[in-house]
């Protein structure tokens, strides 16, 4: 056989992966061939492979599980890894680690995101010496994923497990996504809990997309399917520029989903819940919101959307959960997105109508205070351009951690209804005047916190704010999405540096 | 049997099923004060209210059953 002629052999042979009973146990999954996956993402003649003969040698280890390379997506260009689980069950050996290592480093040259598509069941033990260890192992796909993040998107996938060591992949990716059912994480398997700590639990409780998705945190969108988990994908880096420099691609401008006008959608009483979702849709490009972290922390919505075609992340308390009240995994939730958009040029939208963190022995315990404080470093480090309106209040803490007057937003705007205080007139009053209520017989007390409750409404009323140039600008709810349109377009040019140093003490 | 519980730490505002009631999936089976806000607590699934285990103006923590629904 000539070389040419070897050439195309083993092409072929290592393109069609491992033996044909992985194949078929893929199948009964509902899994896809790494190839296929790769197939339904990219464009059409766009991939361009490294590595295919990596360890071809060894007819047992084709590409040594992993492919490699550049492709496009919509025009785009991106970097790629991808596990394929039909050879030694998509583990990382001597050289699937080398491969990682070096299209993490095209992709930081090249300024292009890299996706990562996971279905591996973590390091070759066989191979440790090759892969675990040293200064090209393991590890240094972890110190590249750190160097990078911030400059191009991270987008991890996981269709299957990303256990032990590989689940810090995930962990330090700016986005997960996690199929129902196949996908998996977590440091000890549960056949490892079960011999070193004596726990008994099954997989999908231990580390499953379900669990992640809504307790941990660790996941971003809980996929249906590996259809769904290659669309949303795709969506999330619609929202992306390539790199940090990047602006994200703009669209056609269009009119909002909401039918309902804003004013009508939030209630007077400050204590009524209402579903925010209907203010989003209201004031957002139709069919545009796409949301983070759905199912976790769901007192708190972040997501993407566009304002008249340009892309913005919002944060908005949600009054119809958990009355809109801040809590530790809200805060830790608010917190990373607002670092997200930050990173990657993203102008912020504050959506305010928020109670205040949440009080009490239970989320002390949990440390309400430094989460909380981890929220406000994240809103005052963000210097892409910020708005926070206060829909209906914002009170105490609440008002720092959705970019209150302090925190530098280049316009805070109230509602005419809105109400920005340290707390609001029931909690105040009692606060003030407890001993004096007290003091007063049964009978006149409620005539007297009526009177007192008046005066502090007063006190606090949203045109003495604006007086007080407190707020900005007071604007009707219904000319809401056209000033949000100005002021957005008159901040695009934005370009502030917020300190000089090498980096803040975090509170985590 | 699906127990509905507290999503924070409140006082239990209202009951607005009675026991017996039938109820659909989203349906308040308590309306909690916390945070000077009424948080309703929807009902998990359909049914009917088994038992309610709380008494108006009771203090409850996050994760308390209020009520069952069969």
């Amino acid at each position: 056989m000539g070389q040419t002629e070897r050439l195309w052999a083993e092409v072929e042979r290592i393109s069609a992966g491992g033996p044909r009973q992985y194949h078929e146990k893929l199948r009964q999954q509902g899994k896809m061939f790494v190839r296929e996956r790769l197939a339904k993402l990219l464009d059409p003649g766009s991939f361009v492979e490294d590595g295919l003969l990596a360890r071809c040698e060894d007819p047992g280890l084709p590409a040594d599980a992993v492919v490699t390379g550049i492709g496009r997506i919509n025009g785009r260009t991106v970097c790629i890894m991808a596990s394929d689980a039909t050879v030694k069950a998509g583990t990382w050996g001597a050289r699937t680690v080398e491969k990682i290592v070096r299209i993490q480093e095209q992709a930081l040259k090249f300024n292009v995101p890299l996706l990562y598509l996971v279905d591996s069941a973590g390091g070759r033990i066989t191979d440790q010496v090759e892969m675990f260890p040293g200064r090209r192992h393991a590890g240094r796909i972890f110190y590249n994923q750190v160097k990078m993040s911030g400059r191009v998107p991270q987008v991890c996938v996981l269709f299957g497990p990303s256990p032990a060591g590989a689940a810090y992949l995930p962990a330090l990716s700016d986005v997960v996504i996690m199929v129902d059912g196949n996908a998996s994480a977590y440091l000890g398997s549960p056949r490892m809990a079960e011999m070193v700590i004596g726990e008994k639990v099954d997989h999908e409780t231990m580390g499953g997309a379900r669990m992640h998705c809504t307790v941990s945190g660790l996941g971003d969108f809980l996929a249906a399917s590996e259809d769904e988990a290659i669309e949303l994908m795709k969506r999330y880096l619609s929202y992306m520029p390539d790199n940090w420099m990047g602006v994200p691609p703009a669209e056609p401008p269009q009119e909002p989903d909401g039918t309902v006008p804003l004013s009508s959608v939030v209630p007077p009483d400050q204590n009524t819940p209402f579903n925010m979702y209907r203010f989003i849709d209201g004031l957002v490009d139709g069919g545009s919101f796409f949301e983070i972290k759905k199912e976790y922390a769901p007192e708190l919505i972040t997501g993407f959307a566009r304002l008249n075609g340009r892309v913005i992340g919002i944060v908005a308390n949600q009054p119809a959960v958990k009355g809109g009240v801040l809590f530790v995994d809200s805060a830790d939730k608010g917190a990373r997105f607002i670092w997200l958009c930050n990173a990657y040029n993203i102008p912020l939208l504050f959506l305010a109508d928020v109670p205040g963190f949440m009080i009490g022995s239970r989320v002390e315990r949990q440390g309400i205070i430094r989460h909380g404080a981890k929220m406000i470093c994240a809103v005052s480090e963000a210097t892409v351009p910020k708005i926070s309106v206060i829909v209906r209040k914002a009170y105490g803490a609440g008002l720092y951690a959705m970019a209150g007057p302090a925190f530098e937003p280049d316009a805070c705007i109230a509602l005419p209804r809105a109400q920005i205080a340290i707390m609001g007139p029931e909690a105040a009053v009692n606060a003030v005047y407890y001993n004096k209520i007290q003091e007063l017989p049964q009978d006149e007390r409620p005539s007297f916190v009526a009177a007192k409750r008046a005066e502090y409404a007063a006190d606090i009323d949203i045109f003495r704010l604006a007086s007080e140039l407190i707020v900005d600008a007071v604007v009707d709810p219904d000319q809401l999405r056209a000033e949000l349109i100005r002021r957005f377009a008159a901040a695009a040019g934005k370009a502030v540096t917020f300190t000089e140093r090498r980096c803040p003490v975090y509170p985590v | 049997m699906t127990p509905v519980t507290a999503p924070m730490t409140g006082i239990v505002y209202q009951l607005p099923a009675a026991v017996g009631t039938t109820v659909s999936e989203g349906d308040s089976i308590a309306i909690l004060e916390s945070m000077k806000m009424h948080v309703p607590v929807p009902a998990p699934k359909a049914g009917r209210v088994k038992e309610i285990r709380v008494q108006e103006g009771e203090f409850v923590e996050e994760g308390a059953i209020l009520a069952l629904i069969e």
